[in-house]
């Protein structure tokens, strides 16, 4: 801002003057330049998560006539929700599918991340990478893929028939809740051995010496030093996987079954061909609460539990 | 265990990592009760030797025999050893007592025996009532403590110490230099203590084996580290000395005569090695065994006149520098600030008598 054209109210000292007042506010208030930095994120998540969601909040309020909204606010569709059966049980089974994926999930996890963290010397990017490798195809090839290997006639059924170790193909492979959870904890298994492997990593390993020194064999030292240290992996592993597959609807859709449907494949059905939107709304707060109850109480849950420990 | 054989033995061990020969066939006793440091450079195996008397690191060849066990087959959490490690390694998700407690795991005791036997530790390292803080509310200097009391109360036969008081400030680190050696002889435990700083070393250790690049130098009481160094690594490495060189007139037991050119024909006290007449040697002298004075002095033993080269005042001593004709090095010399120098320190040129005893030299092997 070296130059001014003529016959214009702003002066070289004006502009140097404004903004030296803005950099003097920048520089004073800490939280402005936070929010400053936040602000792109911000609009973006406003736009993206806050608005939409007002609007799933105030169509739960309202009532489907017909192909019409009745915008009169009413707890009906909640009313509903509560009374039918049918919502509670996909409710609880979502809840019970999805938390067995984020237990399968963690307990596969555990070993793999433990491996590279602890035994691989060199090279460790390219295992991680490598580990990360089902995530290169698209979730709905590997549920595909899934159900190539889980079918009546499929890999594992006609692989162990024709060893002999079964006669008829196991029915209950595909098309069931076991399918679910099988599916879900393969496409979600980098996503928990990330946060696994860094809180390993992060482990100082005197502190490993230091239980043996006392006298602690390899088991007791892994549960009194390295299990409790790496819990807050663990934590972040389980809400990171068991939050979007309580409401995954693909997988259930494709390979559950009637017996694997989910909350969300009801949603869906909602906003699809029941045209009920006020309903689906409904059930979509309603699961949403759920879910972040039983995350906070977990998250609540195991940090009592890491002070326990100690 | 007789009261003649020793704690440790380690006998010829060495240890190689990959072409890195860390540790040279170095064997040395401990005997029950020693405060033993192992002093050198950065690098030169000592805490290698520290680890694999703890079990952490496997010798190359040679054999570690504590409490006149072979060690080699006994895993490290089975050793009656325990550490003191150079990061504390507090465990950050247990309280204090929980960390000292730690060991007790296997002695299976009542909850009131363990909680008396922990508050007993408290207050041997001066901490009562810090049970129940966590790590992180702990400064550097009580977090040595408790690591220290976390290996005591287990009541090993050795301790082991990597460089523990390393990251403390100096003031907290030459109090707990005198509070560790007075422990050391309240619970009799052999010490065996890591560290790369002489003074150290020289303060609270029964016995010091110095070491450079994997190998063991010499193993003394500190005064004779210091007095009567055995050879010339050690003489550099402990202190400041001045090197002369020197060829051997005639050799009469410990002491030899040595033409020590423009010093004269001096007398000393031999180190390791074996001298013959006519053999080059090295004469080494500690600055603060040398005077320092304007006039010639009446009675030394050995004198020599020299131009004062440089000088600085350090508080309570000053070192000078003192150029001798014929002698390529200045000479360093340190002497006690004796009366008070308002004025400062005359580090003008001048000429200067040096005077020394005959016993506060030492021969050394030139090579």
């Amino acid at each position: 801002m070296s130059t001014t054209t003529v016959g214009t109210h702003v002066t070289p000292s004006n502009v140097n003057r404004t903004r030296d007042r803005i950099t003097a506010m920048f520089l004073g208030n800490e939280a402005l330049r936070g929010y400053t930095l936040l602000s792109p994120t911000l609009v973006v998540m406003a736009i993206g998560i806050l608005v939409p969601f007002a609007i799933l909040l105030t169509m739960s309020f309202w009532t489907q006539v017909a192909f019409e909204f009745d915008t009169t606010p009413s707890l009906n569709n909640y009313a509903k929700a509560l009374e039918h059966p049918v919502y509670e049980t996909l409710l609880w089974r979502s809840i019970m599918i999805s938390g067995a994926c984020s237990i399968a999930t963690v307990l596969l996890s555990y070993p793999m991340a433990y491996y590279v963290a602890f035994h691989v010397k060199r090279y460790k990017m390219l295992w991680i990478i490598l580990m990360t490798l089902p995530f290169w195809t698209s979730y709905l090839l590997r549920v595909f893929a899934w159900k190539v290997i889980l079918g009546f006639n499929g890999v594992i059924n006609s692989g162990l028939k024709s060893v002999g170790i079964i006669e008829q193909p196991m029915e209950f492979l595909l098309y069931s809740p076991t399918a679910v959870v099988i599916t879900l904890a393969h496409a979600w298994a980098a996503f928990a051995i990330l946060p696994i492997y860094v809180s390993l990593e992060k482990i100082d390993r005197s502190l490993l010496e230091a239980a043996t020194d006392l006298g602690d064999g390899p088991v007791a030292r892994f549960f009194r030093i390295t299990l409790p240290l790496s819990l807050p992996g663990i934590i972040a592993a389980t809400l990171i996987i068991f939050i979007p597959t309580v409401g995954d609807y693909v997988t259930p859709a494709l390979l559950g079954g009637p017996d694997g449907i989910m909350m969300a494949n009801m949603i869906q059905a909602m906003f699809g061909k029941v045209n009920d939107w006020p309903m689906g709304a409904a059930l979509s707060v309603g699961m949403m609460v759920t879910v972040a109850v039983f995350a906070i109480t977990f998250m609540f849950v195991s940090r009592k539990a890491t002070e326990q420990i100690g | 265990m007789s009261s003649s054989d020793p704690m440790i033995s380690i006998r010829s061990v060495a240890k190689s990592f990959g072409p890195v020969r860390a540790v040279e066939a170095v064997s040395m006793e401990i005997a029950e009760g020693e405060f033993f440091s192992l002093l050198g450079p950065s690098g030169c195996g000592k805490t290698t030797l520290l680890r694999m008397l703890a079990g952490f690191e496997t010798p190359t060849s040679g054999e570690i025999f504590i409490d006149d066990q072979p060690m080699s087959s006994v895993p490290p959490h089975q050793r009656p050893v325990n550490m003191v490690f150079q990061s504390y390694a507090i465990f950050p998700h247990l309280n204090v007592r929980a960390n000292i407690a730690y060991g007790l795991r296997k002695q299976k005791l009542p909850k009131q025996q363990q909680n008396a036997m922990v508050d007993e530790m408290l207050e041997l390292i001066k901490l009562p009532g810090y049970g129940d803080r966590r790590s992180h509310e702990l400064s550097g200097g009580e977090r040595q403590r408790v690591a220290l009391a976390r290996a005591l109360i287990k009541r090993p036969k050795v301790l082991l110490l990597d460089e523990p008081l390393g990251a403390l400030d100096k003031q907290l680190r030459e109090q707990m230099q005198l509070e560790l050696r007075a422990l050391q002889r309240s619970v009799g435990i052999t010490f065996v203590f890591v560290t790369h700083d002489q003074e150290e070393a020289l303060t609270m250790s029964d016995r010091i084996a110095v070491m450079s690049k994997g190998r063991c130098l010499q193993i003394d009481t500190p005064n004779r580290l210091y007095e009567a160094p055995s050879n010339r690594e050690v003489a550099a490495f402990i202190g400041t000395i001045n090197f002369f060189d020197a060829s051997i007139k005639s050799v009469n037991g410990e002491t030899a005569n040595v033409d020590a050119g423009v010093l004269g024909e001096v007398k000393a006290p031999v180190g390791d090695g074996t001298f013959a007449s006519g053999m080059k040697v090295l004469l080494a002298i500690r600055p603060e065994k040398l005077s320092i004075e304007s006039k010639k002095p009446k009675r030394s033993a050995h004198a020599v006149e020299g131009v004062l080269d440089a000088a600085a005042y350090l508080g309570e001593r000053s070192h000078y520098y003192v150029r001798v004709d014929g002698i390529e090095r200045p000479i360093a010399v340190s002497a006690q600030n004796a009366h008070r120098m308002l004025e400062g320190i005359d580090d003008q040129p001048r000429p200067v008598w040096l005077s020394w005893s005959s016993d506060s030299a030492v021969i050394l092997d030139a090579k």
